[in-house]
């Protein structure tokens, strides 16, 4: 056989889509044809929906999809981080059940990671998993859920070893969120939104066959889910832009995405909505104020610097050379420019600043900036984690003396909760 | 080229930062700053032939290299790393650029030949005791005499002015105001009626006059009551250079407490293991990056002939001058006490921080002149 090329595969999806594609199929109907024949995953192994081929190669499977508005497998969600740490670490077992409704959008997963007392320090997890018999027995609580009250099944990390080190000591599950050991709540965050959950477990059941990890090696299986997450961070969201077009299969695609971007909504005002500032300079004359003047200057130069240092990144990457330190900073540069645009909105807006919803400018959008930025220098790995990153990764300084590594987890202190 | 440099590029940068590690070591640099001429006129001229370095943005037809500003840009970006001291910002982004842009054809092939060979040095004179960078602060006037015109009055903080074999001066023509009546003159070094004072400055390395002109004959460059726009474009394209330059000593400074942490050892570890000194070196690493990609756009900005040069020179310079100054107040601050002495080079790259921050205007100026392109005009 002879290796694939940009041309062969260009060839032969073409081909293939103009012999199957259907936009009046249902969505699922439609997506087990991509899962038969490889080309909704086409980097995915053969026998496992996909063609193998190199991931080079999706763009122009994508580009092909595109051209003659075919609809994709579900992409969007966390159903995607579970899809790549199964193929990862999974058993045949767990490829057989889980792939391919991951990729037919009949799934929906959620991620039961960070706890109220482990949120940078994510390897310190105390939520419970105790041998009862042949199963796990779950108890404890997981925090910033998402999606969490639609999920079938759950990514979860858990405790199984407390003698060991923290990071010894950590199992990863697939759990099954429909059961009466397990209760979702919605969380409030200060601007409003619900877009989390909160999870509890009570003596939730976990069947044996869904270990992922062997016992103590769950934290290197977490990691390979946190890679794809870093990796995919954007592109979770990016990727799932509907189609207006008409038709059922569209209209299903669009209910999907719509749901599953539901929790995303606020997305733009927490990264600080620097597009509207020039607009609103204008509207409100503040673009005469020489001191506002310098702010939405300094915005500028922050957020323009920090579009071309992403460029300088990408094309270092698309020429292959080893990536520089500005490939590092794009997170915390980002919550930077979100910081500086929150305050320059403030000082655009004045006193209708004090104002929430329909009362406040642009139907309560900017009251949204303001009060959804700092989320921003928190989700995803905060400022100082980020800064820790950068000057152990990038500059090579040594990590801090860790006091919590080389004992037992039961005798690391713990949070002090006042009763 | 706005986002990369290409190979041969990156070659060339190689080649001419081992060339001034080896020239240019801060002992050199420490010599040289101390003397009134501010470099050594063989040392430079034999480093300047082997490498070119006065003729890159030179077109070949006037004796130069043909490159533009992302070469210019390598170069001096690694003369911010080195500190070199030596008049190439003065003849080549000063001189040279006005020269290229106000410069007849016959002119341009007169006076470029000798720069790009080295031969020549250069500057370009246009603020005056009030230090302003706006054509219309300039109050020096040129009135005709026969073929030549004659000059009367001062111009301050001229890189160079008092070394320069070549001075090109704005001046105005008598009783004319704003951005009429000005035109660019070249004037030789040593003219009768020139008196150049050397000032002291607070950047040793770079050396500034003033120069004071009692009827000294001088020749028309260009139009006569042109130069309005040559000059704002020389501006522009001279900012450019600034933060180019600026950002290397930026990273240069950034490298060097880095070192010094790494090595620094309190409490019994390494004050580099201190997430206080991880996370200021963090933000370091992002203001110096964020400052190059900047400067990198806004050269390729200048080869490419964008629309919007003038905000992005004005954008590359505010955020260099607030990058470098950041940096050098962090680097003497990672030092400690060390950091404050005279011995220790910081304060040699401080000193350079504090002096580009301000040259040809500091940041709220370029944040201003940004939103003036950009926004609208600042209504009054």
């Amino acid at each position: 056989m002879t290796e694939p090329t940009e041309e062969s595969v260009r060839a032969e999806v073409s081909a293939w889509l103009k012999d199957n594609w259907d936009p009046a199929l249902g969505l699922v109907e439609w997506r087990l044809k991509l899962c038969e024949s490889g080309w909704g995953a086409p980097h995915w192994p053969k026998e496992w929906y996909g063609r193998g081929l190199p991931v080079k190669f999706n763009a122009i499977v994508d580009e092909e999809f595109a051209k003659i508005g075919a609809v994709g497998v579900a992409k969007a969600g966390i159903r995607t981080l579970a899809a790549a740490t199964i193929l990862a670490h999974g058993t045949d077992l767990h490829k057989e059940k889980f792939l391919k409704r991951i990729l037919t959008g009949e799934d929906t997963w959620c991620q039961l990671f960070s706890e109220p007392g482990s949120g940078s320090d994510m390897a310190g997890a105390v939520t419970r998993a105790d041998k009862q018999g042949n199963k796990w027995v779950i108890n404890g609580q997981k925090v910033w859920t998402t999606s969490a009250h639609k999920a079938q099944w759950g990514l979860l990390l858990a405790r199984a070893n407390w003698d060991v080190a923290k990071h010894k000591g950590l199992a990863y599950f697939i759990l099954d969120m429909k059961q009466p050991g397990v209760q979702v709540h919605p969380l409030r965050q200060m601007n409003y939104h619900a877009s989390f959950n909160q999870v509890f477990f009570t003596d939730a059941i976990v069947e044996p066959e869904f270990l992922v990890s062997d016992v103590g090696d769950g934290w290197n299986v977490a990691t390979t889910t946190l890679m794809h997450e870093r990796r995919g961070a954007d592109g979770l969201r990016t990727w799932a832009t509907a189609s207006n077009a008409k038709g059922r299969i569209y209209e299903e695609e669009r209910a999907e995405i719509a749901t599953t971007m539901e929790p995303y909504k606020w997305y733009p005002q927490r990264a600080g909505r620097v597009d509207l500032v020039m607009q609103r300079a204008k509207e409100t004359g503040k673009i005469d104020d020489p001191v506002v003047r310098q702010e939405i200057a300094k915005l500028l130069i922050m957020s323009k610097s920090a579009e071309w240092t992403a460029r300088r990144a990408r094309a270092a990457q698309n020429q292959g050379k080893p990536q520089g330190p500005e490939g590092s900073l794009g997170k915390l540069v980002a919550s930077n420019v979100a910081r500086q645009a929150a305050r320059v909105h403030t000082y655009l807006t004045g006193a209708d600043a004090l104002l929430s919803g329909k009362d406040s400018p642009m139907e309560g959008v900017i009251a949204e900036i303001l009060i959804s930025v700092p989320a921003s220098s928190i989700a995803g790995g905060t400022d100082e984690i980020q800064r820790n990153i950068i000057s152990e990764r990038v500059l090579k300084m040594p990590r801090e003396t860790s006091v919590d590594t080389n004992k037992p987890f039961k005798d690391v202190p713990r949070n002090i909760v006042s009763s | 080229m706005k986002f990369s440099f290409s190979s041969e590029q990156e070659e060339f940068r190689t080649g001419v930062r081992r060339a001034l590690e080896a020239r240019s070591p801060t002992t050199e640099v420490r010599r040289l700053m101390a003397t009134d001429a501010g470099f050594d006129r063989e040392g430079w001229k034999k480093l300047n032939q082997e490498l070119g370095l006065t003729a890159i943005h030179i077109p070949e037809a006037y004796g130069g290299a043909g490159f533009g500003y992302g070469e210019l840009g390598i170069v001096l970006e690694e003369m911010g790393r080195s500190l070199l001291c030596a008049p190439f910002f003065s003849t080549a982004a000063l001189g040279t650029t006005a020269i290229l842009n106000a410069g007849t054809e016959e002119q341009k092939q007169a006076l470029l030949p000798t720069i790009a060979g080295g031969e020549t040095t250069a500057t370009l004179a246009f603020s005056e005791d009030s230090g302003l960078t706006e054509a219309a602060s300039v109050a020096l006037t040129a009135t005709r005499s026969g073929a030549t015109f004659r000059l009367e009055g001062s111009k301050s903080f001229v890189l160079d002015g008092h070394t320069a074999d070549l001075i090109v001066v704005l001046a105005r023509r008598p009783g004319s105001e704003g951005d009429e009546g000005l035109s660019f003159f070249t004037v030789e070094g040593n003219a009768p009626g020139l008196d150049r004072k050397l000032l002291k400055t607070m950047d040793e390395t770079r050396k500034l006059a003033r120069l004071t002109f009692n009827g000294v004959e001088a020749r028309l460059l260009g139009s006569e009551g042109g130069a309005a726009a040559p000059f704002a474009k020389t501006l522009q394209q001279v900012i450019v250079c600034l933060a180019n330059e600026m950002v290397g000593g930026a990273d240069r400074l950034r490298e060097d407490a880095l070192a010094y942490v790494q090595m620094r050892m309190q409490f019994g570890r390494s004050i580099a293991s201190f997430q206080t000194t991880k996370n200021k070196a963090a933000d370091m690493l992002v203001d110096v990056e964020l400052a190059k990609s900047a400067a990198y756009y806004a050269a390729a900005a200048l080869d490419e002939g964008d629309d919007d040069v003038p905000a992005v020179a004005s954008l590359a310079k505010a955020a260099a001058s607030e990058a470098y100054l950041q940096t050098a107040i962090h680097a003497v601050q990672m030092h400690g006490g060390i950091g404050f002495t005279w011995d220790n080079d910081t304060h040699l790259w401080f000193k350079r921080a504090k002096s580009s921050e301000i040259l040809f205007g500091d940041a709220n100026y370029h944040r201003e002149a940004m939103m003036r392109h950009w926004a609208t005009p600042l209504a009054v």
